[in-house]
């Protein structure tokens, strides 16, 4: 029997920023818990991140992996038409362009997104401790 | 056996509050501050002030900010460290002095200097290619306007030795605001860095400085999330990072006592992959730092230990930011109303092509956005159907225009008016229609260490 599968955008098992270094943008990617790196690892390769961001970025996506901290990185070459004091665009330094990556859309199993999301996170949170 | 010592973040950047930096003084028991003014863009907006007036070309908000935080740091022996000179850094060492001296007080005041390779970069013959596309600097070398080297922290160690209370630099590698401080208190290897140990604390020392840099990001603020980001507390009352760094490099992230924000895990993490590219490999004047195996873990409320960042020696080269102008903009906004508010927007958006493309106004790109509907996504945002579009309250339309030609820009404002007597009807807020603005690219390339020579000079005290 093979689960059937659920598309869901990133923003729904992880969060993440952005930056600008000149031309590029560059993005953390952060699991809250451990399922949901290995779901990051999987599902979310520079080819298609690179494919997400094709209509309109055309440049070249690097990826990094970081166990450590269960999160990934990405670098997307050429972003910033020349850097932000250049860039025509209202978001001239990128920095709502994490949230579009989170728009990315993944597939994984409903137990899956159950575990990605319901699974302790690691970090201490104020609400854990406040709200039931 | 040296203690801990602790070291708050200043400002993020050129224009940040200072409020939250009163309670790292006051309840947060920092030695140190170190603030952060300038970002690369920022170096484009002081180049701007250079050209009205050479004395002015650095970020000014260090004088107000220093007369509300100097009275509260000087009691404490808090000592502070920034990069706020940026293209005049003397100018503003002396702004600080002239204005606190007013009030009645007198700190030793350092300044750090030698960032400036401008006109090596413009000696004819040189090479010094785009760090990210390869290209020769012969391209832009006519139209540069500045170019300055990311100084490290022996400078800043320099001036702390030299019992400085205020070191005010140009352009350093950000991090190096607070690995000056950690180096010169807790006595580390800094230049005579030998052994993988003095160049693991250094990592974690510049580890500091990047989770540090960027004010209210590395403590909650910016926290980019869905359905998380409201639970972090009060932000109005944010309190910014403050890292508890001992002698062996091992570091607690926190912040003051009854503060707003949030540090756990997940927002030092967040702050943690900002604005790096290869996590491995993350170079810096002083140490190149290895992420691969740093861990953070919370160890209680808003306190969170790092380990783990590993360094090796630094490379013979340091990182150039350089600007060149590169043509100018105008952009104008503009607003229609229901009906038909999306028809309207397109029309207009024609008319003024039409109008461009008649007067035979020469430019490089007019570039379309509608502010509430794609300019933060763009295409990655699809618009609803035209339909849907038209029964909108309203619409904004953003047109920037770029140029090589300044009266051409000066004059796109113009194309405009006419139309709110003789266009589409129901509009408003025209804006932007007399401004007009250079543009300046940015070339990030490298320059051999030894071509750059760094000085530390203090004031006179009483000057």
């Amino acid at each position: 029997m093979t689960a059937t599968l659920l598309k869901i955008p990133l923003a729904r098992i992880a969060h993440a920023r952005s930056g600008d270094k000149a031309d590029w943008v560059d993005f953390g990617l952060f699991a809250w818990n451990e399922a949901g790196y290995r779901l990051l690892e999987r599902e979310v390769t520079a080819a298609k991140v690179q494919a997400h961001f094709a209509p309109w970025l055309p440049g070249q996506v690097d990826a990094w992996p970081l166990p450590n901290i269960l999160a990934m990185k990405f670098v997307l070459h050429g972003a910033l038409q020349g850097g932000g004091a250049r860039n025509l665009r209202l978001d001239n330094l990128g920095k709502a362009m994490g949230a579009a990556l989170l728009r990315l859309e993944i597939d994984v199993t409903a137990e899956e997104l159950e575990q990605a999301q319901k699974s302790p996170r690691r970090g201490w949170w104020p609400e854990m401790s406040t709200r039931t | 056996m040296t203690n801990a010592i602790r070291i708050g973040s200043g400002l993020g950047f050129y224009g940040d509050n200072w409020e939250p930096v009163v309670a790292s003084i006051e309840r947060g028991q920092v030695q140190f501050i170190a603030s952060d003014h300038l970002a690369e863009l920022t170096l484009a907006i002081l180049q701007k002030d250079r050209q009205r007036d050479p004395a002015l070309s650095y970020a000014r908000d260090v004088v107000p900010m220093l007369l509300r935080l100097w009275p509260l740091m000087q009691p404490r022996g808090v000592r502070f460290v920034c990069n706020a000179g940026g293209l005049n850094p003397m100018g503003a060492a002396q702004a600080v002095q002239k204005t606190l001296a007013a009030a009645g007080w007198h700190p030793r005041i350092a300044v750090v200097s030698g960032d400036d390779v401008l006109t090596q970069l413009q000696a004819p013959g040189e090479r010094f290619d785009h760090m990210m596309n390869g290209a020769d600097v012969a391209s832009v070398r006519e139209r540069l306007v500045f170019g300055n080297a990311y100084l490290g922290a022996q400078p800043i160690v320099d001036a702390l030795d030299q019992g400085a209370d205020i070191v005010i630099t140009g352009r350093v590698a950000d991090a190096a605001l607070f690995l000056g401080p950690l180096v010169h208190a807790l006595g580390w290897k800094l230049a005579d860095a030998a052994t993988p140990e003095d160049f693991h604390r250094l990592a974690q020392g510049l580890t500091v400085g990047h989770l540090l840099e960027c004010s209210g990001q590395g403590s909650g603020g910016n926290f980019g999330s869905q359905g998380s980001w409201q639970n972090i507390p009060d932000l109005a009352h944010i309190g910014y990072p403050i890292a508890e760094v001992w002698p062996d490099g091992t570091t607690f992230i926190t912040k003051a006592p009854d503060t707003g924000g949030l540090v756990n895990f997940d927002t030092v993490r967040q702050q943690l992959l900002y604005e790096v590219h290869n996590p491995h490999a993350y170079f810096s004047p002083d140490v190149v730092l290895d992420m691969g195996q740093i861990q953070l873990h919370d160890e209680g409320q808003h306190r969170v230990r790092l380990t783990g960042a590993k360094g090796s020696a630094p490379t013979n080269q340091l990182k150039v930011v350089a600007g060149f102008q590169d043509g100018f903009k105008a952009e104008i906004s503009w607003g229609f109303s229901w009906p038909d508010a999306w028809d309207k927007v397109q029309a207009a958006e024609s008319m003024i092509r039409s109008q461009l493309k008649q007067r035979q106004l020469p430019f490089d790109e007019l570039f379309v956005e509608y502010p509430g509907l794609n300019s933060a996504h763009g295409p990655l945002a699809p618009l609803p159907p035209a339909a849907e579009l038209n029964e909108r309250a309203e619409i904004w339309v953003r047109m920037v225009l770029r140029t090589r030609s300044k009266a051409v820009a000066d004059g796109f404002g113009r194309l405009f008016p006419w139309m709110a007597l003789s266009g589409p009807a129901y509009t408003c807020g025209f804006q932007g229609l007399n401004a007009s603005s250079a543009l300046l690219g940015i070339w990030p390339t490298l320059i051999p260490r030894d071509r750059v020579q760094a000085r530390v000079e203090m004031l006179e005290p009483g000057a």
